[in-house]
């Protein structure tokens, strides 16, 4: 029974955060409906008991990936357009065609997920992970660390070639910035940069001759 | 209804899925939105990967879930540095205007 409500509670939330990620007008606030429909769908995982990748949802998206987000729309100043679906008449005559593309999608889908009910042996919901006493994380690490070690060194290696092609991309020069010659400065010779004066009393010392 | 199965969450994954297609085509915002909405398809392939995990009562639903995350990562990544290269080059994201990647 609470599963039940907790399930619709959380799928009403995460449903209509979607279609307002798409739908409302200023793009801030559809990074933040995209924050609200991971928090929900993380809060469904850990529900289901995935609790290793609920927290890991939380961690990576809501803690990188929107802030991400929300940073580039920050950065590039385009919040302020506004939506115009039904204005311009250039992408009016796209609508229909994305409706009747995703509804298609959605009914193939609902028609697979129906081929599962034919086949009710397929789901035993009796052995709902209660099967063995170690935690989801636990049996996750023993998994992943054994039988998918390849894969997972290989999604690291996609990680970095995406760290250094994101620097690569917005990295650029800028002219009359200050910079540090590490060069210059590790090769400074005591001779150049200190210099001994005797200074007669009464006379003092001119600095910058 | 109250009895919460597989078929429920298969049913939640597709309409995000069908939302997330809908965003696609109907945009006509900015760049941003469109990657917006294939974060959210790759959400509904998640919910999909760990519903069957579970009920399958099979790990590897969940490991490939953990890579896709980083998949989706890496790509969100490159995806917004293309697009803050783009603005700074051409001034605009919106999707009308942006006909230099003409294939």
């Amino acid at each position: 029974m609470a599963h039940a409500i907790f399930f619709y509670v959380f799928s009403t939330i995460a449903i209509i955060s979607a279609i307002m990620v798409t739908a409302s007008k200023n793009t801030v606030h559809s990074v933040f409906f995209l924050i609200l429909d991971f928090i929900s769908v993380s809060c469904l995982f850990i529900m289901i008991g995935a609790e290793f990748l609920g927290m890991i949802m939380l961690i990576v998206y809501v803690g990188a990936v929107a802030v991400l987000f929300l940073f580039v729309v920050m950065m590039l100043n385009v919040a302020q357009q506004k939506n115009q679906w039904f204005l311009s008449e250039s992408s009016s005559k796209h609508i229909p065609i994305g409706l009747i593309i995703s509804t298609l999608i959605f009914f193939e889908l609902i028609i697979v997920i129906g081929g599962w009910k034919y086949k009710p042996d397929l789901l035993n919901n009796e052995n709902l992970l209660t099967k063995n006493a170690l935690s989801n994380t636990h049996s996750l690490g023993q998994v992943l660390y054994t039988d998918y070690i390849h894969i997972f060194q290989i999604s690291g290696m996609i990680l970095l070639v995406a760290m250094i092609g994101a620097i690569v991309l917005t990295f650029r020069q800028r002219e009359g910035v200050k910079k540090q010659s590490y060069l210059k400065q590790i090769s400074r010779e005591r001779s150049e940069g200190v210099e001994l004066i005797n200074v007669e009393t009464n006379k003092g010392v001119r600095v910058d001759d | 209804m109250i009895d919460i199965g597989l078929g429920h969450y298969l049913t939640l994954g597709a309409i995000i899925f069908s939302i997330g297609v809908i965003g696609i085509f109907l945009n006509r915002k900015n760049i941003i939105v469109i990657l917006m909405s294939i974060e959210l398809i790759l959400l509904a392939v998640n919910i999909n990967l760990v519903a069957f995990s579970i009920y399958l009562n099979d790990l590897s639903g969940q490991i490939f879930t953990l890579f896709i995350l980083t998949v989706a990562a890496a790509e969100a990544a490159i995806g917004l540095a293309i697009i803050v290269v783009y603005f700074r080059n051409s001034g605009t994201i919106r999707v009308e205007e942006i006909d230099k990647l003409k294939g």
